[in-house]
């Protein structure tokens, strides 16, 4: 099913409903780029009739820094570290899609320990984004309290991270050829005290959120994206699989052990925000379990198989690797010539950027309370659109 | 029983004399004039510290009661335990610049916080404390803190047209639809009461009160009306889960976007007053207000009730109240507008209306407990 594309200027002309009884005339509202519910420096042009939105218009660019740009004037480690500022919750899944993208070019076939080490970290930055996001959902709803949880577990996960890193969000650990340093002697344990802890928190946001009436209320039935919709606009992640299409690539293109490790891929039917909010909750769970049963398996072997003061060149051609971050399929795509050790083009295929534009395909002709549910429910971070 | 079981302690419990401020500022008034202007003074200093104090102090109490549910501390910097935050933050407020949009309806911009002020203010003098601890008592007082109540959403009204911003618009329109649709709950809920006790004086209820609060004295039906009192009030309060006016995630700041320094903080220490008056009147009208814990005929635990002196009753039945409507701020989120309104016409107006036929049966039939 294709999508109606419009120009901007068809999108932004106002109607004038004189017809109808009530003689009402539509009119532009601009939430943000500095707006509470934004997430950042989204700017959203809503085009209202009183409260009922008729049409959202992403505008982008208020965060763009020109890291592509950036990207083809460094080489591919250091173009590692910029990937941590795009969506800087995916840190680690960042990282590991350049550092992918390089090993499949250079066809280095890494040890079992970086594989593993690798799962386990982006698991981790998956747990942690996903609390981070449920309780910034409570906050768009108007319930605070459920940000200060998510906030309170998270930290602990950051807390591992910066014990074997020395950094909390932007990490800049996977790197290609392997992981940039050991996992500190605490980190086995570390891991296991904080999943023990966090499992059952996992039922406390459930019973604050989940089963709460205005939640229910608020999310079944809102902005209902259909598995076609979501498929044309290049939706990926939660909010694809909410819709019920069932596309992980941790299942579908196994990528570091996620071959060996069982896991179920959280599926909805419906695609509103109440499967967005039940798939990423469950993928919460699914993940810790990942980490269960990785985290006393870690093989012995190095950690770094490229040296890191050696120039890399990419054969020439171009090359592409994908992966699943915590908000869908990261592509890093680079044009290399064969000579020098930067890409002569790079790009990132980012989750948000596909996904933002199905804000519009959701929030039309319903209120401005279910546009905030929407844009929360699709979880978006502006700086991984605009990079 | 009781009785029997712990003697005849005291025979019967005290009975209290209502005396208002404004009563004993007309019996000076006879014999010494200057009397009765300290008494005026002692009223008008009265309400006016009291509105800015309490204001203050439900702030703190918000904060630290938020600060707990959500697992932190609040504020503890200034002052023991915070208790000076309110203070610097009133400071704070004082002196930011007071902005006003250049293409603000610049009168109607600077009246509407006034308007709301003097709303909250109107209705605190109504409430009665304890029996000796109340300013005016009217004898149409329930009609009056109602009446009074709703014109403070002509501030927010004012507010959200003169701020020219779409958002305030939006906010004030949000605040009209959503206060005078709670509005008919609340007067629903307070008719109940005023059929019990069969006055609309805020004193004489309380007294009608003597030998049970009407919460339970008019079982299911009090209890009902409790609840829609307390859910449409909180609505009227706008506060979560009612707080579409301001809704911060929606509207960026709703009707009062636009407001900086003093006028904000006047919108917000109403709010607050609001609260508890709210709270004030929920308990004054359903759990007895200053009326100690009476059950009819049991004169002995009437008795000892007595011991504990009325203005403390009052306060803890406020406090009470204040805190189930914060317990419920910082746990549920927030509905959205095509909910707000079913809510209220579909489900509370029903509600309210057969609670009060109910209600007009039990006086009626007598059927309530301690008809007497």
């Amino acid at each position: 099913m294709a999508v109606k594309v419009s120009t901007l200027d068809e999108r932004i002309k106002l109607t004038d409903s004189a017809d109808s009884p009530l003689d009402t005339q539509e009119y532009f509202i601009n939430m943000g780029p500095q707006h509470p519910a934004t997430h950042g420096v989204l700017r959203l042009m809503l085009k209202l009739d009183g409260e009922t939105v008729r049409e959202v218009i992403p505008v982008l660019g208020y965060i763009h820094r020109g890291i592509e740009k950036i990207g083809e004037h460094s080489t591919y480690r250091q173009f590692v570290h910029l990937t941590d500022r795009c969506d800087y919750l995916s840190a680690m899944m960042n990282n590991w899609a350049v550092s992918l993208m390089v090993e499949k070019a250079l066809k280095v076939e890494l040890n079992d320990r970086i594989e593993y080490i690798r799962t386990i970290m982006a698991e981790l930055e998956r747990i942690q984004s996903h609390m981070l996001w449920w309780g910034v959902l409570g906050m768009d709803l108007g319930a605070f309290t459920p940000f200060l949880y998510g906030f309170r577990d998270r930290e602990l996960i950051t807390d591992i991270f910066e014990e074997t890193i020395g950094c909390r969000l932007t990490m800049n650990y996977i790197q290609p050829g392997g992981v940039m340093d050991d996992i500190h002697p605490n980190f086995v344990d570390r891991v296991k005290k904080v999943i023990e802890y966090a499992k059952p928190k996992i039922d406390e946001y459930e019973e604050l959120l989940s089963g709460n009436v205005i939640i229910q209320e608020r999310l079944r039935n809102v902005g209902v994206l259909s598995a076609d919709k979501a498929t044309s606009l290049g939706v990926t992640g939660p909010v694809l699989r909410a819709s019920g299409v069932p596309l992980d690539l941790r299942r579908v293109a196994p990528y570091g052990v996620y071959d060996k490790v069982n896991f179920e891929v959280a599926v909805g039917s419906v695609g509103d925000c109440w499967d967005r909010y039940w798939v990423r909750i469950e993928e919460i769970r699914q993940s810790m379990s990942m980490i269960e049963q990785l985290i006393d398996n870690i093989p012995a072997g190095k950690t770094m198989l490229m040296k890191p003061a050696k120039k890399t060149v990419l054969p020439e051609g171009s090359h592409y690797a994908q992966l699943e971050t915590a908000r869908g399929i990261l592509g890093i795509y680079a044009v290399s010539d064969g000579v020098s050790d930067k890409p002569v083009r790079i790009h990132m295929r980012s989750p948000n950027y596909n996904n933002v534009w199905s804000a519009d395909e959701m929030t039309r002709d319903s209120r401005i309370g279910d546009l905030v549910a929407n844009v929360s429910s699709i979880d978006i971070v502006v700086p991984d659109i605009d990079r | 029983m009781l009785d029997f079981l712990f003697g005849q302690l005291v025979a019967t419990h005290a009975t209290f004399d209502v005396v208002t401020l404004s009563d004993r500022t007309t019996q000076a008034l006879a014999e010494d004039p200057w009397l009765a202007a300290g008494y005026a003074l002692l009223g008008l200093a009265g309400v006016g510290g009291f509105l800015s104090l309490l204001g203050m102090a439900l702030i703190y109490v918000e904060r630290k009661v938020a600060a707990h549910f959500q697992c932190r501390l609040g504020p503890m910097r200034v002052g023991w335990h915070g208790m000076l935050q309110s203070v610097a933050d009133a400071i704070k407020l004082l002196l930011k610049e007071d902005i006003i949009p250049d293409r603000a309806d610049r009168v109607l911009f600077l009246i509407a916080p006034v308007f709301s002020i003097i709303a909250t203010t109107l209705g605190l003098i109504l409430i009665p404390m304890s029996p000796s601890l109340q300013v005016v008592d009217l004898n149409i007082g329930v009609i009056f803190i109602s009446a009074v109540s709703s014109f403070g959403v002509l501030g927010i009204l004012l507010a959200g047209w003169s701020s020219n911003n779409k958002w305030s618009l939006l906010g004030a329109m949000r605040a009209g639809a959503q206060f005078i649709s709670y509005e008919i709950s609340v007067t629903l809920s307070l008719l109940v009461v005023t059929l019990f006790a069969g006055s609309l004086q805020l004193s004489e209820i309380v007294q009608s009160q003597q030998d049970g609060w009407w919460i339970w004295r008019g079982h299911i039906v009090g209890l009902v009306a409790f609840f829609v009192f307390l859910i449409a009030s909180t609505a009227e309060l706008n506060r979560p889960p009612f707080d579409l006016p301001e809704a911060e995630s929606e509207l960026t700041g709703g009707f009062h976007t636009e407001y900086s320094g003093l006028r904000f903080s006047f919108f917000f220490l109403a709010e607050f007053i609001n609260m508890f008056i709210a709270s004030a009147l929920a308990a004054t009208l359903f759990l007895g207000g200053w009326m100690p814990f009476h059950i009819g005929g049991l004169h002995t635990f009437n008795g000892l009730m007595d011991l504990i002196p009325p203005g403390l009753w009052f306060a803890g039945k406020t406090t009470f109240i204040i805190f189930l409507i914060m317990w419920v701020r910082w746990t549920f989120p927030r509905l959205r507008v095509d909910q707000l309104m079913r809510l209220e016409w579909k489900f509370l107006l029903p509600v309210g209306f057969i609670n009060l036929f109910a209600a007009a049966t039990l006086v009626i039939t007598k059927l309530y407990f301690f008809p007497w």
